[in-house]
């Protein structure tokens, strides 16, 4: 292994932001290994949201370290560039292109060059329509292949959004809250699909739904005002009394 | 090859419209020149500049449809590049004049011999020559949305905000080009021209010509904006119109794409201003104001924005509309192009084409499932 590989995936150390005075992330670590899982709990208000638009260059630290694979240092490059770096990121309320087909969805946010001029002279080829096509599978939607992203349930918008992070191929997958609106089945559903990508991909889930935390059955991290509260296996973050003081309650 | 995929890529309906357009071009002159005025079709002359005015403003809107109905950027200072267009051309035309200016002065407009100018400004060199005028033309809108386009779209300066500041972008050359100091005729702005490539701009032949130019200028500027829309760039900026972070987090460099369209825009803004300019005879800084860059989108959100026949069916209807009701009912025309907006704003938010079109793919699926029904095949993933 080179020592690159070695590094972790992703690196936080002290990092703090505050907006207007307030701390929204206070000295917050973090460390993410290849291929690793982890989900995030916590209150409102802990800095989860705030966390994802660090590492993702939305909004610049007010001190502190983000270092992706290594040496890639993410507060020196903005949005445009951390994606193509392999960050992918899914919003918390879904975000798809409403006007187009899921096909093309998906086509747009396919790993390949972000150029103008590359943009338009584009042709489709066999092994990118093949590529889609098993996304497709992979998210549950081939049958709703052709039909407006606007068409969907909340639930497969959800999916269509994981879809577009799997066509992205990113090294990172950044989901907030996957689940939010879902009904059991479907939140059953998602976490079966998130496992399958993470046998792939690093993934950080934020989520507030403990049954879904207990089926990824991975390490959770809980944030609490900004900072990490516990770190651990669910059952040791749950016993945990400063979690079930602020966050889980008695 | 290339031809092929090219048609692939249009679609029937859009070579349809090129192909109408380029027999306008070719027809109208024939019916205007050949027949004699007493044929039944024989086309007047005055509709001919009429309309070819029109069709000038249907090319501003196909342009400023582009980057509003495709990419979410409502520009209401498009008239901006429009008039700059007309400037340059303009200026070659009043180079052409010669000595036959009221002063009579070889190289000095009959502006610059009033304002007692010695010689001419540098801007003004080169444009004695139609292809250095045919260049800026397109080049001095594109440079100003070029600039604009990269501060505002760098800065992330989004909708209304961004409406705002192209609007004060056409006021503020609306001031500065009043100022004779500018250079550019002042308030009179450029007229009296009388020649254009070695004809006279009155004769019913150039006129005729140009009618055709600005049919092909429009077609091919249809033609440019269909391959853009329907290529996957075209797809990103509608991309870019609904869901501007998700493509951002995605990786693509938005602020660039929508420079791009931003400035394709303008230089045919700029296009039909040229071709505007020789058909009325003058230019003035009245083409600045910010009234004319809202008609503009007055006439586009009738048409239909985001399809691209729409605009240039908006702009002939409200042009045609306006030609008749100042004619008829002067009093009431500003009254009727309010109301026009607000209906259609109310009730047609995709304007006009955009609701034939949505009423024709519900027809077709209706006669789709009869036809389904009928045969007893049961309509695919209907949940």
């Amino acid at each position: 292994m080179s020592p690159k590989e070695k590094q972790p995936l992703l690196y936080l150390n002290g990092v703090s932001v505050s907006f207007d005075g307030f701390k929204a992330i206070n000295n917050l670590s973090l460390v993410v290994e290849r291929g690793e899982m982890r989900a995030i709990i916590g209150p409102n208000g802990a800095g989860k949201t705030t966390m994802m638009d660090i590492i993702t260059g939305k909004t610049r630290p007010d001190e502190g370290e983000v270092f992706f694979e290594g040496d890639t240092d993410l507060t020196k490059y903005d949005e445009a560039d951390i994606a193509c770096l392999g960050i992918g990121r899914k919003f918390q309320k879904p975000t798809v292109f409403e006007n187009h087909s899921v096909y093309d969805n998906l086509a747009l946010a396919f790993d390949e060059d972000r150029g103008i001029l590359a943009n338009l002279f584009h042709n489709e080829t066999r092994s990118r329509r093949g590529r889609i096509n098993e996304i497709l599978d992979t998210v549950r939607l081939s049958h709703r292949k052709d039909f407006l992203a606007s068409e969907l349930s909340h639930g497969q918008k959800q999916w269509l959004e994981i879809g577009m992070l799997l066509a992205q191929d990113p090294k990172l997958l950044l989901v907030d809250e996957p689940v939010a609106g879902m009904t059991d089945a479907e939140t059953v559903e998602t976490a079966n699909l998130l496992r399958e990508i993470s046998k792939n991909h690093s993934v950080i889930v934020v989520e507030h739904d403990m049954g879904f935390i207990r089926d990824l059955d991975v390490k959770v991290t809980c944030l609490a005002e900004g900072s990490v509260l516990s770190e651990g296996s669910l059952d040791h973050v749950a016993s945990d009394e400063k979690v079930i003081e602020s966050y889980l309650g008695r | 090859m290339i031809s092929k995929s090219l048609f692939t890529k249009l679609g029937p309906q859009s070579i349809w419209i090129v192909a109408l357009l380029f027999l306008i071009a070719a027809v109208v002159p024939l019916l205007n020149l050949a027949l004699p005025e007493s044929h039944p079709l024989h086309v007047p002359s005055y509709l001919v500049g009429l309309f070819g005015k029109y069709l000038c403003y249907a090319m501003l809107a196909l342009a400023l449809d582009l980057v509003w109905g495709y990419c979410g950027i409502l520009s209401l200072g498009h008239g901006a590049f429009f008039a700059l267009g007309g400037y340059a051309m303009g200026m070659y035309l009043m180079r052409q004049i010669g000595t036959r200016g009221v002063y009579a002065h070889p190289t000095l407009p009959d502006f610059m011999v009033f304002l007692n100018w010695e010689e001419l400004p540098w801007f003004w060199l080169g444009f004695d020559q139609f292809w250095f005028a045919a260049l800026m033309v397109v080049a001095v809108p594109g440079l100003l949305a070029f600039v604009f386009g990269w501060f505002a779209f760098r800065s992330r300066v989004t909708g209304v905000y961004l409406s705002i500041i192209t609007q004060a972008m056409t006021y503020a050359l609306l001031l500065a080009f009043f100022r004779n100091d500018m250079g550019f005729g002042g308030n009179n702005g450029l007229t009296d021209f009388k020649d254009m490539l070695g004809v006279s701009l009155q004769s019913d032949g150039t006129r005729a010509a140009l009618f055709s130019a600005t049919a092909v200028a429009l077609g091919l500027s249809f033609l440019l904006c269909s391959l853009i829309v329907n290529s996957k760039f075209g797809k990103l900026l509608v991309a870019i119109r609904d869901a501007e972070s998700r493509a951002r987090f995605l990786g693509y460099r938005v602020e660039h794409f929508k420079l791009f369209a931003f400035v394709v825009s303008a230089m045919i803004a700029g296009v039909a201003g040229a071709l505007y300019v020789p058909q009325v005879g003058i230019i003035n800084p009245g083409e600045f104001a910010p009234a004319n860059s809202i008609e503009v989108v007055i006439w586009t959100a009738v048409g239909g924005r985001g399809t691209l026949f729409g605009p240039i069916f908006g702009a002939l209807l409200v042009n045609g509309g306006k030609s008749y009701f100042t004619a008829a009912y002067p009093e009431y025309w500003l009254f009727a192009l309010g109301g026009l907006f607000v209906l259609v704003t109310l009730f047609l938010p995709k304007g006009i084409v955009g609701v034939l079109s949505q009423l024709r793919s519900a027809a077709q699926k209706q006669l789709g499932q009869r036809a389904s029904a009928e045969t007893g095949a049961k309509p695919e993933a209907a949940e």
